[in-house]
């Protein structure tokens, strides 16, 4: 193998790995006046990282089938690129207290590493190096949740977060070790032919899935959503919705693809009534919050069903959809997470009860937050409509009736909750509501984007085209 | 499922016998974790899970395939991953000990529903 192959397989990762490099020693020797810098630093760089990756290589391998590249692979972690960007565009507040002050350069870098570690876990082809990834997105992202270390409910969650997900990480290694005792080799190409119906198998491919399950948070193993992303600093909640959830979307998908393609009945059988659980749980869960941060994150849990239900038809139509689902999710959720980041770092309120009124002070901010529900909901123009519409169909292609039809019942009932906030900022009356607020120039960039992304990529069908090109199926 | 029985190697304990042993710790693990109340013993508990995992990828290379050594790698890179987790755990425990005054998960429960 020549070095430069390197270059082509792993080309993102190198890059990534310079600018985490990169902002480690402008950490150290910053300074007091270089401190300021490091937000418009990270973007700068980020930004080129992302335009660097935007166009796929050659599919290949590496380090001896180790690393497996496939172009789709490029389109994913350009996915993941551009919701990393929007959040660093939108936590400048997140150093608002002066006691964080100083754990700037810290955030940047862990949230890269953890990005660099969900890379790894995408184009791995062996069980050591996926395991390394999947470990390399959960600790960093456990000390991210606690970051603010004043705050009693931030190192509540932190503590729930990293015990959890040591948890469910040791019980996917118990898995793993099992798979190797009955194939004898930790290659994904080597392991997915020696696959059969022998229940230790079975057993081990079950423990596996539980582990990545707990990370896309499907309902048996969702417990830890809620509490997590309500004690968690805002953008590191952004963070876990969008960019950790939809990279264990697609490392499940790709696995079970490439890996499990023995096991197509058992695991569609098992999606099956996952989906049907996982979106029916969110969204009756859903119904009962008053904060925004968990009812969002319930609202994230039954989008996750819904990503599900394009990786359950094991297609190319399927993995396209699933892929244009999640792009369309980012920024829908994104918009509403940059408009909770503005009110919260001004006033401290995140109750829905605490948006009543928001239009006649702040019309720009509710008007984005309207487009963001509609968008989650799923109604017509907008861009969620035609990601909901598209994950159906595919679906539907598959035979799979009766659960599109309890999905669409479903997205029914989510549009009560979705319209409950539209109707708190528009119709409601109040006698304090937020005040009139001007939130950064970042978050105000990032809002324009996630607007205007709402908006147009429902109507550019080009896009569509683009991924289904690179994607496979079973 | 039979070749778990068969010795290989000639050695005086057989393969199920160290199975037994990594089930007992996997289960223990399990059990201590559901049960303790404290946020030490959770991780201790954690611990056990992972280490018999760590039996079981020994155990498979130097007995089933004995040709390579792609389990005892596996086993060693796990062992310091494990120590990584640990040490953000334990510090993630010392900053709940010192907003809450000590490390109950019972304190643990400002966030509901």
């Amino acid at each position: 193998m020549s070095y430069f192959t390197i270059f082509s397989t792993m080309r993102s990762e190198v890059s990534l790995l310079t600018i985490i490099l990169f902002l480690l020693v402008y950490d150290l020797i910053a300074g007091k006046k270089g401190e300021s810098y490091f937000q418009p630093v990270a973007i700068l760089l980020f930004t080129l990282h992302t335009i660097f990756n935007l166009f796929p290589a050659e599919a290949g391998e590496a380090f001896g089938g180790m690393v497996q590249y496939h172009p789709v692979m490029t389109i994913i972690k350009t996915i993941l690129n551009v919701g990393t960007l929007i959040i660093f565009l939108q936590s400048k507040y997140i150093f608002d207290g002066n006691r964080m002050k100083h754990q700037r350069g810290e955030y940047y870098f862990l949230t890269l590493s953890t990005l660099l570690g969900m890379y790894l876990m995408i184009s791995s082809g062996h069980f050591l190096l996926f395991f390394i990834g999947l470990e390399m997105a959960s600790i960093p992202l456990g000390t991210l949740v606690a970051f603010n270390k004043k705050s009693k409910m931030s190192a509540e969650a932190g503590a729930k977060f990293i015990l959890l997900s040591a948890f469910s990480s040791g019980i996917l290694l118990f898995g793993i070790s099992y798979l190797y005792g009955v194939t004898g080799s930790l290659y994904f190409s080597d392991v997915s032919v020696l696959l059969s119906n022998n229940p230790l198998q079975i057993m081990a491919f079950l423990f596996f899935l539980s582990g990545l399950f707990f990370k896309v948070s499907f309902v048996p193993f969702h417990l830890w959503t809620a509490d997590v992303y309500e004690g968690a600093p805002t953008n590191v909640t952004s963070y876990l919705s969008v960019v950790s959830k939809s990279s264990a979307a697609f490392v499940l998908m790709i696995l079970l693809f490439k890996l499990f393609g023995n096991y197509l009945y058992e695991w569609q059988t098992l999606l099956f009534w996952i989906i049907i659980v996982t979106i029916t749980v969110g969204n009756l869960f859903a119904l009962r919050q008053q904060n925004v941060k968990r009812f969002l994150a319930f609202s994230s849990i039954s989008q996750a069903g819904y990503i599900a239900l394009g990786i359950i038809s094991g297609s190319t139509l399927g993995m396209t959809t699933v892929i244009y689902y999640i792009f369309v999710y980012l920024f829908s959720n994104l918009a509403a997470f940059g408009v909770i980041t503005a009110i919260e770092s001004r006033t401290r309120k995140i109750n829905i009860s605490d948006y009543k009124g928001l239009y006649h002070t702040n019309p720009k901010l509710s008007f984005v937050m309207m487009l963001a529900m509609f968008s989650l909901a799923g109604i017509a123009p907008f861009a969620g409509f035609m990601s909901k519409f598209f994950i159906f169909s595919a679906a539907a292609q598959q035979g799979y009736y009766l659960l599109v039809i309890i999905a669409v019942v479903n997205t029914i009932v989510s549009l009560y909750y979705y319209l409950m906030v539209v109707k708190a900022m528009f119709i409601d009356q109040n006698d304090h509501p937020v005040p009139a607020l001007r939130t950064d120039a970042w978050n105000r960039a990032s809002l324009v984007i996630c607007t205007a992304a709402i908006i147009f990529v429902g109507l550019l069908g080009f896009l569509l085209d683009v991924i289904e090109k690179q994607s496979f199926g079973m | 499922m039979g070749e778990f029985l068969i010795n290989n190697t000639g050695d005086a304990v057989p393969v199920m016998a160290y199975q037994l042993v990594s089930l007992i710790m996997f289960f223990a693990g399990i059990y201590g974790f559901f049960t303790r109340k404290n946020l030490m013993m959770m991780l201790i508990a954690v611990e056990l899970i992972l280490n018999a995992a760590d039996i079981n990828f020994a155990v498979f290379n130097r007995y089933l395939y004995p040709g390579q050594m792609d389990g005892m790698f596996f086993a060693l890179f796990t062992i310091a991953i494990a120590a990584c987790e640990t040490a953000v755990a334990i510090a993630i425990i010392i900053n709940v000990y010192r907003n809450f005054g000590n490390a109950d998960v019972d304190n643990l429960k400002k966030m509901k529903g």
